[in-house]
């Protein structure tokens, strides 16, 4: 069944604040196999002009991950996550994500099509700083395939 | 370590190539340190009965691991401003020592005013590519 376009523009409560900490912006690159020192040692961050670790150009998925949820799993919206699979992926950094960094995610409905008995839900998030600085906004292309109607 | 500079660049440049292997326990470590428990990257008695091969590498894991080819190459990942990608193709991941083998390369498509190159990314798994307009910004210094 296709999805209501009337949930196009939806927008859902900030996020409580994600606090984004050393130990898991080493963690995230060591599970990427990625070994830049700027991921890993303060004064290498430094030496490239940043207050702290940064943090690599993927890791906002961790930070919005549970704002993304609130789309995914919305009654009203019922998505079978049975049948939804990631179809695309896109960040717009403002700056990078730093260690210390105190950020919230907002999630929005950003646009809803339907092609091939598929429905596709584009799922924006935005990412500020408690400070109200726009960090990097994510978006999310999620693909609910469609059910063959029995003939 | 020196830095790129966005006049040393030209339309049609190639950035180092590279391979990256993706066995079992790097899906386990990406679905810890992301959150993401999906079954279908872990479970290969769920990822078969819903049709699939084996389990298959999370997109991100994917996304996140080819980016590299950038990120070593420009020496300071904080001067990428965008990065998209279409997943196209599943990467399944058998359980054996071998894994999975992805084949990276990289192009500089477009230079853009205010010192903006625009890379393509192509990622090659058997012969199929599993990542569609795969574009990265890079803002440098000039």
């Amino acid at each position: 069944m296709a999805i209501n376009p009337e949930f196009i523009g939806r927008t859902y409560p900030p996020t409580p604040v994600y606090f984004v900490g050393r130990e898991k912006i080493r963690e995230f690159a060591t599970a990427l196999g990625d070994t830049a020192s700027c991921y890993f040692e303060v004064d290498s961050a430094r030496a490239l002009g940043y207050p702290d670790l940064i943090a690599p150009p993927t890791f906002a998925v961790v930070v919005t991950m549970k704002a993304g949820e609130q789309v995914v799993f919305d009654p009203e919206l019922a998505l079978d996550y049975t049948r939804v699979v990631h179809g695309e992926q896109k960040f717009v950094h403002q700056r990078p994500i730093f260690a210390g960094d105190q950020l919230t995610s907002t999630v929005s409905v950003d646009s809803i099509r339907s092609a091939a008995g598929n429905d596709m839900i584009m799922v924006k998030a935005q990412v500020h700083s408690t400070s109200g600085e726009l960090v990097s906004t994510v978006y999310s292309l999620l693909v609910s395939r469609g059910v063959e109607e029995p003939t | 370590m020196t830095l790129i500079s966005y006049f040393d660049l030209h339309v049609g440049l190639e950035l180092p190539a590279q391979e990256f292997v993706f066995t079992r326990v790097d899906l386990i470590k990406y679905a810890g340190a992301s959150g993401d428990f999906n079954v279908i990257h872990w479970n290969e008695r769920v990822a078969t009965e819903v049709g699939l091969p084996s389990v298959i590498a999370h997109g991100m894991l994917t996304m996140g691991t080819v980016i590299r080819v950038v990120t070593d190459w420009l020496g300071d990942p904080g001067k990428i401003t965008s990065y998209s990608a279409r997943f196209t193709r599943p990467i399944p991941v058998p359980d054996s020592d071998e894994g999975a083998t992805i084949k990276v390369t990289a192009k500089i498509t477009e230079l853009l005013e205010n010192n903006q190159a625009v890379i393509s990314i192509l990622a090659i798994h058997n012969d199929v590519t599993v990542l569609a307009k795969t574009v990265v910004t890079v803002t440098l210094k000039p």
